[in-house]
């Protein structure tokens, strides 16, 4: 069951910003501004280096939870939660991991809802924390009861 | 340009308002982001998941919503950013973005951030800490 999740973490995974990614991220948001794209101008930027937009961690690997088995249907997006201690730079790289963070379930209009919170963790090579991500997935009634238990 | 630390308490950044939503640009947020779930790119995935079409990802709008701040990167960078997504975003829907303060203090700025759609509904809201 879900609740058991809790705690579970998966294995760091080293993840490279490479350049052509940031590109084809950035012209995916249409924001194509120079400070994620063009060398010179993160030259020239208070950073000294081109960064990548605030969302992009969404394309990091952070491998994954053991155990922990989702439908494939019946999830909502609910809430998706950014804490950065400085922005990312391009070429660098960042190791990520996640944990379950929470779960618990409540009941609405839509009957039973269970609440899953995973936190995507990246790091430097030091192992200082660079930022969080935390997505909050609803699940309804449904989908849970063609889970396996 | 002004600089963002001039705003005001209530104060708005610009507004943006984006081309209609298109099948291509779900398309490229998925190859861009790797999020290929298909309900978001193919209709008769979607309708077999209950849905009237394609749906756009909530972290497309979410990554276009950003983009209020991109012109105030180089005086300081996104801190905090926290959505709740609200409402689905379909084909041909018109998404504005628009970023008011909340919050005002010497090295930090607080800012309710929404995108809105063309019957005025929000389709996501949050906060953004903008660190100066």
């Amino acid at each position: 069951m879900l609740k058991e999740s809790i705690g579970k973490r998966s294995e760091k995974v080293k993840n490279t910003i490479e350049r052509g990614a940031v590109r084809k991220f950035a012209e995916a948001i249409s924001d194509p501004s120079p400070l994620f794209l063009d060398e010179k101008a993160g030259k020239e930027s208070k950073y000294g280096k081109n960064i990548a937009p605030a969302t992009f961690p969404v394309t990091f690997d952070a491998g994954s939870i053991p155990d922990l088995k989702l439908p494939s249907q019946g999830l909502i997006h609910g809430e998706q939660i950014y804490h950065y201690n400085r922005p990312l730079f391009v070429g660098e790289e960042v190791y990520c991991w996640m944990e379950v963070k929470d779960y618990y379930e409540k009941s609405g209009n839509f009957g039973d809802m269970g609440f899953l919170v995973i936190t995507k963790y990246g790091e430097d090579a030091e192992g200082a924390l660079l930022f969080t991500e935390e997505r909050i997935v609803i699940i309804n009634e449904a989908a849970r009861k063609g889970m396996p238990v | 340009m002004k600089q963002l630390k001039a705003f005001q308490l209530g104060e708005s950044v610009p507004e943006i308002t984006l081309a209609p939503v298109a099948r291509l640009d779900l398309i490229k947020y998925a190859g861009a982001s790797g999020d290929f779930n298909p309900i978001h790119t193919i209709d008769a995935e979607a309708e077999k998941a209950g849905l009237p079409g394609i749906i756009a990802h909530g972290m497309w709008t979410m990554g276009n919503l950003a983009k209020l701040f991109t012109p105030y990167l180089d005086e300081g960078f996104i801190q905090d950013y926290s959505i709740r997504f609200r409402g689905m975003v379909f084909i041909d829907d018109v998404i504005t973005l628009k970023a008011s303060i909340a919050e005002k203090q010497p090295e930090r700025l607080t800012f309710t951030v929404q995108a809105v759609n063309q019957q005025g509904k929000d389709v996501l809201k949050g906060n953004i800490v903008f660190s100066l």
